[in-house]
């Protein structure tokens, strides 16, 4: 491992940033709130309680019957995009993205528009769901390792005489298994913790963990019973997430990673058309629900309307009659806490990859640590911040950066996922090199590893960016004034009487997909740094070997 | 690297803008916490709580802290070290739970004596401040009928003919204020005893029952135009509101309320238990029963003003439907029984 050699005081340094934000705005609320609620008593009459054996056996066969799915589906749109340069491939990635970081409030409806009448509300409408919002984990994460895998390893094993199935399943599989084992623990996280697709879609009754928490402590102030099973839920995740990042380890091993990708256009008839069958494919899957968006901004019961479009800025629609809803003021919130959440979100992140990559056995608990939020309830975090910083000095409940943090909290795990599989697949004999040539071993490794780190960091901060743009839960849960974000703002809408507001709410939601798509694709086009600088190692290594 | 030194150069920037709008304050400050349809700017509301900042030179922040029931679980959690001063919009269903943790100060508002004793009949010490009611009632599709020359129900009791089967949709009261008003609605009329046979006996004339109110209305109902089902739950001001926001514009209402199947919601305000400005925050309360807020209810907060000579706005009054004699239940009643009526439901109409 490359960071090894980096002294022990720079990595404890390292990962104490991202550990003390951790401790003091997870898993200090988190506690405070158990520790509120929970008594045995509590604890006894939910676990003994028939409808959470019910929702628990729910929650997690759906979640791993959705996770497999996903997996399964997003090989084939990550391998194209990581392996072929053909036109609208930055666009589809952006789809993609778009569809996963949409409130699902808003995606669910207009993928239920979509379904056939026998489909609906039906479990297999909610994996559908679940699989179509969340095939970009997959194909992100996959086709980032994928595009830096040597091809060489491949040709020869092709040379040799193997079929193409045998190299995929012998050679590149097995490389690709800690991106693979990465993109299944966060799709079962976010299938595990699902709520609003449940809620829309889902037949009426079915609950996971997550709905039932927020309804015990929302609906019913049974408070000790929906911390019971916020724990439980965490304790099922914490699991899974950390037998994930084992498996991660030890499936990763170094590789003469290529800095250049060499994405190429795909050649002759089959060639051409494979890629496109699947492009078309994956992208049929997610443009589908966002067409069905756009065309709900222009419908109104009595026919079609451009007015929702016309109207967007105003807040007054008729004399005197305001909705009291600013949606400009709303798309400038969301795009002020997206700036903040994404410089909170890289920053721990890069911290935080840095310190596990080159801590080892230790890092671990970091990694672990850091994925929890996302398998915590919503409802439980914001509840807990509420009790948590209401004293001086830490009277925080209503400041505005609570929103922000709550944000990065969701979005670092994606951040340090893009950047760690990089980081550990850099080749020793680079850092190596670098001492034999009289570096200080931080020098040999600042030289060497961080060049690396720009491009991983640059498509976690747009994920980040997009998480927080699209992100619903814990902004409902927090507390705020003047501060609604825009999937607030959409909510609020859809949940009025009056075709105009409707309409509207689906020009907004039809922006924010367009937003998010933007700040994707633009992110891929950006120029890479870490190409540009890496060929000089290279050249370090080769002075080596003459 | 470009991109991060963008990230940070526009976070620096908005930060710049979030600090200059803090503003600074000298006098009197109160925080009045609200739920989530409440406007939060822009409205005659607003305009009405800065006439009173001016007049009184006490400051109102607007919090909002989610729906009704979310925004009680955190007044609960919190009493006695509340988010804010003043608290907007418990509704009778979730009263005696408000009551029970003690997140009210007892407070007798100036204005009380122009409310109707019906609506304070609930707290007669004054533990909290009616501010407003409103109904939840089945609306139909008034053309969806027409076309058919079928006669809309008039009652609870004709939903369960055979003339009307699969015509209504209804809102889950595991998970819906609304949902669960109805089912407090057929409570009262059939009895903690008899609601279970006419809920049997809608489920066999094809109840479809779904999450949230947003779902029933703007999903399955028939005149938002995708849905099939003419018969919905939602409020008795839901039709001047599809007058009022409509597009394109009109002049009568395509929905219409069928009085004897509404359910009485009435919203309480009250100074918030451990307050750092009592002083201020009666004074709020005061001001929230004045006819000058009061008068801003119906088309801003989609509710009917509690105080007794507030006049109707008259697009307001030709639409919407105020009933004679709605139901009701006592929230005692409702705290004590809410949980085994729902999973009692659950079993009966999902199970």
């Amino acid at each position: 491992m490359a960071g090894n050699r980096l002294p022990r005081w720079l990595v404890v340094a390292l990962a104490a940033g991202p550990a003390t934000g951790l401790a003091v705005f997870f898993a200090w609320p988190f506690l405070t709130l158990l520790a509120e609620a929970l008594t045995g008593e509590t604890i006894a009459s939910t676990i003994r309680r028939r409808s959470t054996r019910t929702v628990v056996w729910f929650t997690l066969w759906q979640a791993l019957v959705s996770t497999a799915v996903t997996i399964a589906l997003g090989l084939a749109p990550a391998y194209v995009v990581a392996r072929y340069e053909f036109r609208g491939r930055t666009l589809l990635v952006g789809l993609l993205t778009a569809v996963f970081v949409l409130p699902t409030v808003v995606m669910g409806a207009a993928f239920l528009a979509l379904l056939p009448d026998s489909l609906d509300r039906t479990v297999w409408a909610v994996i559908g769901a679940h699989v179509v919002f969340n095939l970009a984990v997959v194909v992100r994460l996959v086709s980032l390792a994928w595009e830096h895998l040597p091809t060489d390893m491949e040709s020869a094993a092709a040379t040799l005489g193997a079929t193409p199935r045998r190299v995929f399943a012998e050679i590149t599989l097995p490389l690709l298994r800690p991106a693979l084992t990465a993109s299944a623990a966060i799709v079962f996280l976010f299938t595990f913790t699902s709520f609003g697709v449940v809620r829309v879609i889902g037949a009426p009754g079915t609950r996971t963990i997550e709905v039932e928490v927020w309804r015990r402590a929302t609906q019913l102030g049974d408070l000790g019973g929906a911390a019971t099973l916020a724990l439980l839920q965490l304790a099922v995740l914490g699991a899974f997430v950390a037998w994930s990042a084992i498996a991660q380890r030890r499936s990763s091993r170094a590789l003469d990673l290529r800095p250049a990708i060499s994405r190429r256009r795909p050649v002759g008839r089959t060639e051409v058309g494979r890629v496109r069958a699947i492009a078309g494919a994956s992208a049929a899957l997610v443009v589908a629900p966002l067409l069905a968006l756009v065309v709900r901004s222009f419908s109104t019961p009595t026919g079609w309307s451009v007015s929702a479009w016309t109207n967007l800025g105003r807040t007054e629609i008729r004399p005197g009659l305001r909705i009291g809803i600013d949606p400009i003021d709303a798309l400038w919130n969301s795009v002020r806490t997206a700036a903040w959440a994404t410089l909170f979100a890289v920053v721990i992140g890069a911290l935080a990859s840095l310190a596990i990559a080159a801590a080892g056995r230790s890092g671990r608990f970091l990694d672990v640590g850091l994925m929890l939020p996302l398998g915590t309830s919503a409802v439980t975090i914001g509840f807990g911040m509420l009790i948590t910083f209401d004293t001086a000095p830490v009277d925080w409940r209503a400041s505005w950066w609570l929103v922000p943090v709550g944000h990065a909290l969701i979005a670092v795990p994606f951040v340090v996922r893009a950047t760690l599989g990089v980081l550990r697949s850099v080749d020793p004999d680079l850092t190596d090199a670098a001492a034999t040539l009289g570096a200080s071993p931080s020098r040999a490794w600042i030289e060497t590893v961080v060049p690396y780190l720009w491009w991983p960091l640059a498509v976690g901060g747009a994920l980040a960016a997009a998480i927080s743009l699209g992100e619903f839960g814990a902004t409902s849960f927090l507390s705020r004034s003047g501060g609604e974000t825009l999937p607030i703002a959409i909510e609020r809408l859809l949940a009025r009487t009056g075709s105009l507001l409707q309409a509207q709410g689906s020009a907004l939601a039809a922006i924010l997909a367009l937003v998010t798509i933007l700040l994707v694709v633009g992110v891929e086009h950006a120029p890479r740094i870490a190409p540009r600088i890496a060929p000089a190692a290279r050249r370090d290594r080769s002075r080596r070997r003459t | 690297m470009r991109v991060i030194t963008t990230l940070l150069g526009a976070a620096l920037a908005v930060t710049a803008t979030a600090c200059g709008t803090d503003a600074s304050s000298s006098g009197d400050k109160v925080t009045l916490v609200a739920y989530d349809s409440f406007p939060v700017e822009g409205t005659p509301v607003n305009d009405a709580l800065a006439a009173f900042t001016a007049e009184s030179g006490i400051e109102v922040e607007l919090l909002i802290a989610g729906d009704t029931g979310t925004m009680l679980s955190k007044a609960a959690l919190t009493a006695g070290n509340p988010e804010g001063d003043v608290m907007w919009g418990v509704d009778n269903t979730f009263l005696s739970r408000a009551l029970d943790a003690g997140v009210f100060d007892p407070y007798r508002a100036a204005g009380l004596d122009t409310v109707p004793a019906e609506l304070t009949v609930l707290v007669p010490d004054a533990e909290a401040t009616p501010v407003d009611f409103s109904d939840v009632c089945l609306n139909y599709d008034i053309g969806w009928f027409a076309q058919r020359g079928l006669a809309p129900p008039a009652s609870l009791g004709d939903l369960v003919d055979p003339a009307y089967a699969d015509l209504l949709v209804v809102q889950n009261p595991a998970t819906s204020s609304p949902g669960l008003a109805f089912l407090l609605a057929t409570i009262d009329a059939f009895g903690p005893d008899g609601w279970q046979d006419y809920w049997r006996a809608l489920t066999d004339n094809g109840v479809e029952v779904v999450d949230g109110w947003t779902q029933a209305y703007t999903e399955r109902f028939s005149w938002t135009g995708r849905g099939p089902r003419p018969i919905v739950v939602s409020y008795g001001s839901s039709p001047p509101f599809e007058v009022l926001f409509a597009d394109p514009p009109r002049d009568d209402s395509p929905t219409a309320v069928i009085e004897s199947s509404c359910f009485r919601q009435i919203e309480f305000a009250g100074v918030l238990r451990g307050t750092d400005e009592p002083e201020a925050a009666r004074r709020l309360v005061d001001f929230l029963l004045t006819d000058g807020f009061q008068r801003t209810l119906p088309l801003n907060v989609f509710v009917f003003p509690a105080n007794g000579s507030t006049e109707l706005p008259p697009e307001f009054v030709e639409f919407s439907t105020i009933p004679e004699a709605p139901r009701s239940l006592d929230p005692i009643d409702i705290e004590a029984n809410r949980a085994d009526w729902i999973d009692e439901w659950t079993e009966l109409v999902l199970g």
